[in-house]
């Protein structure tokens, strides 16, 4: 075992301090932090000359290197002569090469504290230029489908059906559960309260409304923004890290139609489908809770459903689910392709696409809640 | 492909200054690529070489001055022209930027099947043609996943190639790469302009490339944030007085020599 680290202070004269060191600086061994000897020099300020003496250290690594450098800055600052006796040849070397290149000026980009606001004006801008990728990025995505309309757009027919599966097939399985339990909790809740007037036939109309009209789209939604919105921004973000978008665009060919627009159209294509899908099984859901708890036979169950529900109700939720899936589906490729290029990006733009989408879809229905009322639909 | 080409200039940068924001990257680079040249943008690591390269292909716009391909003024031209320009250049990306979701052949093919009517038993000989040139005949149904970085490189290189460009451009070629498969890729290189006469612009700070396969370069220094040299790279380790230049050119043994002269 090695001895200790050790500073043995000594003033030969009342200017002159002499720290000799000694033992094993190393990480791990209780090394000593440049301020006791820099606190020193502070206390007493008649010392104008510090002679740090190192022969008698036995071992060292970086502890000792940034020891020394501390101490060699606090004495520049200070003013303090330094004279430094005996100092192991590698570190001489380790602290030549330290020094060999000058801090570059204007390259450490400090973080300074900003004044409050400073940040408040900064966000409101980047807000607003924010706003405005996102409308441009809109607008892009509407020119390219109306080539695509004129038939110029170009994108492989494969990518499509790829992404069609992806999202329609392949979701079945979460689209299943997560429905079905949306509609037993619905019953449920209905069900308490409806059972107090001895009502709780309308459980029926209760779930079938709620699924058709609302939750069947915004679930799915929802749903999606978790799994396509991310996995959309995912991708895209790692092909602009990869340069693959770049050398898309140097070939001439549109990424906003090569990449976006089959995204975009599986996502509307199959957005409608799913949220029927999801209707029919909260519908199911709420049955199971009102046949197995409320004595109310599966005939009856069906038959109040279907008085109450009608093409209004559904369609209204299919006119939904087609703009969630416009919605989740660009601000997935939005966020993606304005990721940056490093894994960091990447992760925040998955991020930012499911918020983005989420958001957009509360608020979107917040609207739809809002003129349906005005309509009287 | 026109022997009578040679010594036309066919890109010419003028005046260019990059930069991001207000932070100028490189400011006032002029320089002149002639036909058939290996011309080699060098320059250490961070002095702008692969933002260069990103304004000749038109990805990042200059914040001043112009680039011209023949009498074309790239960047004053609409997209439509800039299209028809990058029509006639291949480029091989630093990592490759291989379409993941393709497989070697789709890649190779896709700039086929957008550019050209061929019949897809025409593309598939062409691509398989490509792909054997760059040393990966069988790997058509290979995914870019599935290979190694040089091979990637190399794939990279075929679809580059695809349309027989005018202009070959190259970011960091051999990066990444054993000495060997860099020594074969240069080799290459060479193979393609005197077989096909293309133009072949290559950011690269690797040495041996640079003598190896350049007739025509600059220097791009990442301290001044401007070119302090150009022409043969030949030459210039031969002739120049510039003590960065020097040292680049010979690893810093030049400098190390002289200071132990002293």
């Amino acid at each position: 075992m090695q001895a200790h680290s050790k500073i043995d202070f000594s003033q030969p004269s009342p200017n002159i301090l002499n720290a000799a060191i000694s033992g094993a600086w190393k990480i791990g061994s209780r090394a000593f932090s440049p301020e006791t000897v820099l606190s020193r020099l502070e206390s007493d300020r008649g010392i104008t000359s510090l002679i740090v003496d190192a022969n008698e250290l036995s071992a060292w690594d970086t502890t000792f290197l940034t020891f020394i450098r501390a101490i060699t800055k606090g004495c520049q600052m200070k003013g303090v002569t330094l004279e430094i006796q005996g100092l192991p040849e590698g570190v001489e070397h380790l602290l030549h090469l330290a020094a060999v290149v000058p801090e570059q000026k204007g390259v450490s980009q400090k973080k300074r504290r900003l004044p409050f606001l400073y940040v408040v004006g900064e966000s409101a801008i980047h807000f607003f230029t924010s706003s405005k990728q996102m409308l441009s990025f809109i607008g892009e995505a509407t020119l390219s489908f109306l080539n695509f309309l004129l038939g110029k757009a170009r994108f492989r027919r494969v990518d499509l059906l790829v992404f069609i599966e992806e999202c329609g097939a392949d979701s079945l399985p979460i689209v299943t559960l997560i429905s079905i339990l949306v509609g037993l909790i619905l019953a449920f809740v209905g069900a308490v309260q409806l059972k107090l007037f001895g009502a709780q036939i309308y459980v029926a109309n209760l779930v079938a409304i709620a699924m058709a009209r609302e939750m069947g789209a915004l679930m799915t939604g929802i749903i999606m923004a978790g799994r396509i919105g991310a996995a959309y921004a995912a991708q895209l973000g790692t092909m602009q890290v990869n340069e693959e978008i770049d050398a898309l665009s140097t070939m001439g060919i549109s990424p906003m139609e090569f990449l976006v627009l089959p995204r975009l159209f599986a996502m509307v294509l199959m957005m409608p489908l799913l949220t029927l899908y999801s209707d029919l099984l909260g519908i199911m859901g709420g049955a199971i809770v009102g046949v197995g708890m409320m004595d109310i036979t599966l005939v009856q169950y069906l038959t109040q459903t279907q008085a109450t529900l009608d093409l209004t109700n559904i369609s209204l939720g299919i006119s939904k689910a087609g703009i969630y899936a416009i919605i989740i589906a660009l601000s997935g490729c939005m966020r993606g392709m304005q990721s940056g290029r490093s894994a960091a990006a990447v992760g925040e733009a998955t991020t930012s696409a499911v918020v983005t989408a989420i958001v957009g879809i509360i608020v979107t229905d917040g609207i739809f809640a809002v003129l349906c009322d005005v309509l009287g639909i | 492909m026109n022997p009578d080409a040679e010594n036309t200039p066919h890109i010419i940068v003028s005046d260019l200054t990059m930069a991001y924001g207000d932070f100028v990257i490189q400011r006032d680079l002029n320089f002149t690529i002639y036909r058939n040249d290996i011309f080699i943008i060098m320059g250490g690591s961070g002095c702008g070489k692969s933002t260069l390269l990103r304004h000749m292909i038109g990805l990042q716009r200059p914040a001043k001055g112009q680039i011209y391909y023949g009498d074309i003024n790239f960047w004053q031209a609409d997209a439509a022209e800039r299209s028809r320009v990058m029509k006639k250049c291949g480029i091989l990306y630093q990592k490759g930027a291989l379409w993941s979701s393709m497989s070697l052949a789709e890649n190779v093919a896709l700039p086929l099947e957008e550019y050209t009517d061929l019949p897809d038993r025409d593309i598939k000989e062409i691509v398989s043609l490509k792909l054997a040139l760059v040393g990966l005949a069988g790997y058509e149904d290979f995914y870019p996943s599935e290979i190694s970085g040089g091979m990637q490189k190399r794939a990279g290189l075929a679809r580059a190639m695809a349309l027989d460009p005018d202009i070959l451009f190259f970011d960091e070629p051999s990066a990444g790469l054993d000495p060997v498969s860099a020594k074969r890729l240069d080799d290459l290189i060479l193979q393609l302009r005197d077989s096909l006469g293309t133009t072949v612009v290559v950011v690269t700070h690797e040495l041996a490339s640079i003598f190896a396969i350049g007739n025509n370069s600059v220097f791009l220094d990442g301290a001044t944030r401007t070119m302090i040299a150009q022409g043969d790279p030949h030459k210039l380790l031969a002739e120049t007085d510039d003590p960065k230049v020097k040292e680049f050119l010979t690893r810093g043994e030049a400098a190390s020599l002289e200071s132990l002269a002293e």
